[in-house]
């Protein structure tokens, strides 16, 4: 035994005896992970955390989140002698005179756009791949929670520097406050300690950006890894996988190495654009005050979509009985968001409604063989997107010799006829799809290879695919749809015939399928 | 550390520029001598200035006024010129806008048609219908004297940014219409825009901003446009949504590109 | 599920393929002397971020293609600590994959389902320690304790009624007066009527008492724009035509829609855009909104001039300025 491993050994000795750590260790250690690049989507998102976390320490050591009125005398000249905030000009002091200050800022901002970003298409993963399914729902949930409080800290954090951009943002923020029915003009001078801007709104934020939010995303990430970790990881379906084990690598010493060093190309990459790209230059946008504005004002991309439905809404205003409601703010600003973010959050119920299946699922679906989810998918993504592009219609604009109002009415149009389209061209794709898996199990690969047969027809050769391909192309499951009859056995109308009939309706369409190849089929082919 | 910095602004350049600026020098000299020779004219006689503004009817009838109406009168599709000053005419045809070249929208900054002498007789002949704004002289526009950068920072952060964007990259109008870059333009049409407003610009009188702030705008907009890269590329200073580009392409591109290749079978 | 149809086998785990570097030493010992070189480009870059950080000033600027002029010690230091976290993650990545082991293990979930008796006896012990508490039978206690429990969560938002002031008619309010001379923002300045061409805008601010302050929610509310037309132009009815003086009209610059400063004005069409959601106002027509989200024209200050010539308010406004709220009337 070496010195080492002596040392090694009485530390584990140490800890075992006064935690009995030893048998969950042994367990835990061994704990396989399947490998595939989508699942990293997710430790994107959560070393990108740690990040925040690291620069964002690092940022508070000089920021003062003050709206205390100083006059600038910092480096940077174009604003010398300027009235500003303490919180502006402190970040100009983090920018220019502390060293590494402006790059800690810059990877602390493009942390969060990645963070937003990974949490974006971690969440398209597992939708697409239907991992959200029992026992999963719970994680689905925490995960839409995770991305809910992801906008909004991240829309206070790019608030704290009181620039003229930021501040137009809490501008707006604040006339959705003041827009609410009965209580909004009171939530607005609680929230801002006054008419608006006040001096209370930053100090506040920051509190809750430097405290309230990251205890909550600690506590909810927390839970959403231990799940995974109980829960064990979901694989992609493949030869000798399946819904009983997990295929993969030891936590100790492959899947430790890999996804610690993926922190590190994390963290590097981030440092990278920190390094290269300017992000948020406050010291062009110039102090915020009320009278100024610039062109093209817009908020971070996971805002965009909202500022964009906000921009395409019609001009709705209710003034009844002394007044007002602004359906103008309400509708794109808090209702729509509200079904879409609560529909999303449901979805995982509402489809174990639909199929009727209540078993636990830990093989993938391949999109293509869940037509109907896929589709519906692809129908939100293309709603956001076209608000997304709306919420940069006057950069759009100008960028390719555009009209705003082309874009805008485009979009106003688009909104409600692309997504529909989007969908049924989604759903025709995975069938046609799924046929092209059954010809490709029947008939074989195309080589491109002709023969010419000696009665003088050329035809192509077909290679027949190996088991492991044929196995994965076939072993989905495909469920009929539920019989739910709408009489029950001596013919009386059921009660909840009419909720009976929709699901009914909505499981047909769900069970939508090309069948797939079986031994059978294959067997009947040989014959011919 | 922080006292013994010298300011930012005072940028100094690395040996390595050198060559590249030389090129630019020699670019900008080209430039200077073309705007110098139009600003710096020295007073003209009687005789010359009526000469002058001769050749600028002659120039007018031949190019101008098939729209703008044989006595600048305007017409269905142009406005009328009398009164607009010699500065009018000297922003839009010395920048290339006038002629138009097409009927569109708005009326870009294009390469001139005319030379700075025709420019010149061109705005002698406007000027001489009603009286106008003048073209300001070289002495009116030492901005580097007069002006106060910050202060220029603040008044264009009020009067100009919402059309022409925070750095004055420019921005989007309705109707396809927009406010162009100011970038690279020269301080003289900077300074004729604001007292003639140009097309959709409004006018900026004089009482309400002055002379010297005037100055102190081109003057932060030139600081603007001459600030390097503090924070690396700048990715056209318009805000958010590149930055949100960026981080979809080469942020994502990068993470994802890294996933695949960790979680690829080794051979 | 039909059960009869004969579907395809799984074939099973594939066997497992040998590396390189599994068979062949030579070619683990390169794999060790890749990643050895990985962690050095680390330590490398680590070096780059310590120079940079002592010996290059913040006020070098280097010229390269793409980047532009670039501020050096931000890039060198950023590049540094780049490189150093980068290749600390390849070098264990390319270790994890060439030379740790690579074969594929398989271990059993376990059903998440509880068996019967342990839930069972769950049950069974929750409905006990229900039953040995009495909530069921002591109703009283129930009640009373669900109160009790409703009206503490109360305190929180109690307690939280200081956070601000409440709105009053502040909302409603502005500092213009009858006779409050338009001022220039940024100078200060009061405004005559010829200082104005037609075409010409202006950005004003009510004028300030000797000794007043402005404070920013002050201009959030005050800001006016002024314009000047020519008064034909105008398309007003008699009231509001009565509200301009010789084609100066005067509007409040916070958009009508969500408090943006609307003062992007196209000297041409007559049109007021606002960047934030591009709601677009028509002036001649007292900004009547002719498209974008905005549900209201932008309020109109009245103005008029003063015995020594200024432009001055006749009147406050004569409805709220900024976005909408509840309590707004029209």
């Amino acid at each position: 035994m070496t010195a080492r491993e002596r040392i090694a050994g009485n530390v584990a000795n140490y800890v075992d005896e006064r935690t009995g750590a030893a048998k969950w260790m042994k367990k835990n250690l061994t704990k396989v992970f399947p490998d595939h690049w989508s699942f990293l989507l997710g430790e994107i998102a959560l070393y990108s955390f740690i990040i925040l976390l690291l620069s964002g320490t690092f940022l508070t050591f000089w920021f003062d989140p003050s709206q205390r009125e100083v006059i600038y005398e910092g480096n940077y000249e174009p604003l010398e002698g300027l009235k500003m905030s303490a919180a502006y000009a402190s970040t100009l002091h983090i920018s220019f005179e502390v060293r590494g200050g402006l790059l800690m800022r810059q990877i602390h901002h493009w942390a969060a756009l990645i963070f937003m970003a990974a949490i974006v298409v971690h969440l398209m993963r597992v939708y697409f791949t239907g991992a959200f399914r029992k026992p999963r729902e719970f994680n689905w949930i925490i995960g839409v929670g995770l991305l809910t409080l992801g906008i909004v800290e991240g829309f206070l954090g790019y608030s704290l520097p009181d620039d003229l951009l930021s501040g137009t943002g809490i501008r707006i923020a604040e006339a959705i406050i003041q827009a609410l029915p009965v209580v909004g003009s009171y939530l607005a001078f609680f929230a801002f300690g006054g008419a608006f801007p006040g001096e209370a709104f930053i100090p506040r934020i920051y509190t809750v950006h430097v405290l309230l939010l990251p205890g909550a995303f600690l506590a909810l990430i927390t839970v959403h890894l231990m799940l995974v970790w109980y829960q064990k990881h979901t694989q992609y379906p493949g030869p000798g996988r399946t819904e009983k084990n997990v295929v993969g690598y030891p936590l100790l010493p492959v899947y430790m190495a890999k996804a610690g060093g993926f922190f590190f190309i994390v963290f590097g990459v981030t440092a990278f654009l920190g390094a290269v790209a300017s992000i948020n230059p406050i010291w062009l946008y110039g102090p915020y005050t009320p009278g100024q504005i610039s062109a093209g004002s817009q908020p971070d991309w996971y805002m965009g979509w909202l500022d964009g439905l906000v921009r395409m809404s019609p001009p709705l205003e209710t003034h009844a009985f002394g007044h007002t409601i602004s359906w103008n703010i309400l509708i794109p600003g808090l209702i729509v968001p509200g079904i879409l973010f609560t529909g999303m959050a449901l979805y995982p119920f509402i489809e174990s409604w639909i199929t009727g299946d209540k078993r636990e699922h830990h093989l993938l679906d391949r999109p293509r063989n869940a037509p109907n989810r896929t589709a519906l998918g692809v129908m939100s993504l293309t709603f956001m997107l076209v608000a997304l592009i709306n919420g940069g219609n006057d950069i759009i604009a100008t960028t390719f010799h555009l009209t705003i109002n082309q874009i805008m009415w485009f979009s106003r149009i688009a909104i409600f006829v692309l997504p529909p389209i989007a969908f049924v061209i989604t759903k025709r794709l995975c069938l046609s799809l799924q046929r092209a898996d059954r010809e490709l199990v029947l008939h074989g690969r195309e080589t491109g290879r002709l023969v010419m047969m000696p009665h003088g027809e050329f035809v192509e050769v077909h290679e027949p695919i190996s088991a492991e391909k044929a196995w994965l192309l076939t072993q989905h499951e495909q469920n009929p749809a539920l019989a739910l009859e709408e009489h029950d056995s001596s013919g009386v109308r059921r009660p909840k015939a009419l909720k009976n009939k929709l699901r009914a309706r909505m499981s047909k369409a769900h069970a939508v399928a090309v069948p797939k190849a079986t031994a059978e089929d294959l067997k009947q082919i040989e014959h011919h | 550390m922080e006292n013994n910095l010298k300011r930012l602004s005072r940028f100094r350049r690395h040996r390595a520029v050198a060559p590249l600026l030389l090129v630019l020098a020699l670019l900008s000299i080209g430039t200077t001598f073309s705007v110098a020779g139009a600003a710096t004219s020295t007073p003209l006689s009687a005789a010359e200035k009526s000469a002058l503004i001769d050749e600028g009817k002659q120039l007018f009838l031949k190019g101008c006024s098939s729209c703008h109406g044989l006595n600048a009168e305007g017409g269905a599709v142009a406005p009328s010129l009398i009164g607009v000053g010699a500065a009018s005419v000297d922003f839009q045809v010395a920048t290339g806008r006038m002629p138009m070249a097409d009927m569109s929208v708005q009326a870009m900054r294009k390469k001139p048609v005319y030379n700075e002498k025709q420019v010149e007789a061109l705005a002698a002949y406007v000027a001489s219908l009603a009286p106008g704004p003048e073209v300001p002289g070289e002495s009116q526009l030492n901005y580097e004297r007069d002006g106060s950068a910050a202060e220029g920072g603040e008044l264009f952060r009020t009067n100009c940014a919402m059309c022409h964007n925070f750095a004055a990259q420019g921005g989007a109008l309705t109707q396809g219409k927009y406010a162009p870059t100011l970038m690279g333009v020269e301080p003289r049409h900077i300074y004729e825009a604001m007292i003639t407003g140009p097309q959709s610009m409004p006018v900026f009188s004089d009482k309400t901003i002055t002379p010297e702030e005037k100055l102190s705008i081109i003057k932060w907009i030139k600081a603007a446009e001459s600030e390097p890269q503090l924070g690396g590329a700048a990715l056209g200073r318009v805000g958010p949504v590149t930055e949100g580009l960026l981080v979809w392409t080469l942020g994502l591109g990068l993470l994802v590109g890294v996933a695949v290749w960790l979680a690829m079978k080794a051979r | 599920m039909s059960n009869e149809i004969e579907t395809i086998k799984d074939p099973g785990l594939p066997a497992h393929v040998h590396r390189r570097t599994d068979t062949d030493p030579k070619a683990a010992q390169r794999a060790e002397r890749q990643v050895a070189i990985l962690f050095l480009l680390s330590a490398l870059g680590t070096v780059l971020l310590i120079g940079s950080y002592i010996f290059i000033p913040q006020d070098i600027f280097i010229f390269f293609p793409v980047l532009g002029n670039t501020n050096a010690h931000q890039l060198f230091l950023g590049l540094g600590m780049a490189f150093s976290l980068f290749f600390i993650g390849m070098g264990a990545i390319h270790w994890a994959k060439t030379l740790m082991p690579d074969e594929e293990v398989v271990i059993q979930r376990h059903e998440f389902r509880s068996p019967d008796e342990d839930r069972a006896d769950f049950v069974k012990a929750a409905k006990d320690g229900a039953a040995a508490a009495g909530l069921g039978r002591r109703s009283l206690i129930k009640r009373t304790l669900g109160l009790a429990l409703g009206l503490a969560g109360l305190s929180p938002i109690i307690l939280l009624r200081d956070l601000g002031p409440l709105p009053g008619d502040e909302l409603s309010k502005t500092s213009w007066k009858a006779g409050t001379r338009l001022v220039t923002d940024p100078g200060d300045r009061p405004i005559r009527a010829e200082d104005l061409e037609v075409g010409a805008v202006a950005q004003t601010l009510p004028e300030l008492a000797a000794g007043g302050h402005r404070t920013l929610a002050d201009i959030g509310k005050d800001a006016v724009l002024l314009i000047r037309l020519r008064p034909e132009e105008f398309n007003l009815d008699a009231e509001r035509l009565s509200w301009t003086h010789e084609g100066i009209i005067a509007f409040s610059k916070i958009c009508s829609h969500m408090g943006c400063a609307v003062a992007l004005y196209e000297q041409q069409t007559k049109h007021l855009l606002c960047p934030c959601h591009q709601s677009t106002f028509d002036v001649t027509r007292a900004a009547k909104v002719i498209f974008g989200p905005a549900a209201r024209p932008l309020p109109q200050l009245a103005i008029t001039v003063d015995s020594e010539g200024y432009l001055v308010a006749q009147n406050p406004f004569n409805e709220p300025v900024g976005p909408s709220f509840w309590e707004r009337s029209s």
